[in-house]
């Protein structure tokens, strides 16, 4: 059971080694000529305009929230739908309403203009 | 094997957690929290806890990490690496962190842990689910009320400041 794990440590290893492969092909491969154009920070090719470190707006939190609680969600359908072939109407008739509560919960947000964006 | 695995995801998780504490930078602190998440994931794996393991990349490295670096992003003095590092509540705060240490050290190495006998079922999620309809039923649908009374909670303190 454990040893199929060692698939996803192959491909752990693999996403961590490509990444920090690329860096230092790219390091010893490329010519070292800064000037302070080169230096400066890349945003679209647009000069950028005062800190990188600016407050963002409270409506990214409140999406944030919503994501986490359909998450949660999703954790919680995943053994269900894992089940499924052995469970009866009523399983499905308890899933709706564990989804339906949820939706109430989205329709408010909806309503209450959470989601339209200020 | 399974010690070494232990071991190396200990270290990943512990020394991904002093990161995190000490990294002045607080973006790169959330970055690491979400390496502290990983380790942490392969601790429930090694422990046969596969849908733990699942619900902790999907819940926390998915969700948790995401509303914690949109949270570090909505600040403005602290996340500068030229704030000062403590003030003057750090020697009640390092008294109290070092109270709560010694309690949980007690805690874990005296108390008598049942430990379970036998192997971990293999369909254990098929278990979950079917004991999430059935036995469980009121708790699997008071915990969707749970989820839909945080989410007004947070629009409410949200849209407050609007």
């Amino acid at each position: 059971m454990l040893s199929q794990y060692a698939f996803i440590g192959v491909f752990a290893i693999v996403a961590f080694a490509l990444p920090i492969i690329g860096l230092l092909m790219a390091w010893l491969l490329r010519p070292k000529k800064p000037n302070p154009a080169k230096n400066s920070t890349y945003e679209c090719g647009v000069e950028t305009i005062g800190d990188t470190w600016v407050q963002f707006k409270a409506q990214y939190y409140l999406y944030a929230l919503i994501f986490v609680v359909f998450d949660v969600e999703a954790a919680f359908v995943f053994p269900w739908a894992v089940a499924y072939n052995k469970l009866g109407v009523y399983a499905l008739v308890e899933m709706v309403l564990f989804v339906a509560i949820l939706l109430g919960g989205l329709l408010y947000a909806w309503r209450k203009q959470a989601l339209d964006w200020h | 094997m399974q010690h070494v695995m232990f071991f190396l995801f200990a270290i990943i998780t512990l020394g991904a957690a002093i990161m995190v504490v000490t990294t002045r930078n607080l973006l790169r602190s959330a970055l690491w929290l979400i390496l502290v998440f990983f380790g942490i994931a392969g601790i429930f794996v090694l422990l046969n806890a596969e849908f733990l393991a699942v619900v902790q990349i999907l819940v926390y490295v998915g969700a948790i990490a995401t509303l914690i670096i949109f949270a570090v992003m909505l600040t403005r003095q602290v996340m500068d690496p030229k704030q000062p590092r403590f003030n003057d509540q750090a020697r009640v705060v390092a008294g109290f962190a070092t109270l709560l240490f010694v309690v949980l050290a007690v805690i874990v190495t005296r108390v008598a842990w049942p430990v379970a006998i036998g192997a971990a079922p293999v369909d254990a999620i098929q278990q979950l689910g079917m004991d999430f309809v059935g036995p469980y039923a009121v708790p699997f649908e008071v915990a969707s009320v749970l989820l839909v009374v945080a989410m007004i909670g947070a629009i409410i303190i949200a849209r407050e400041h609007e």
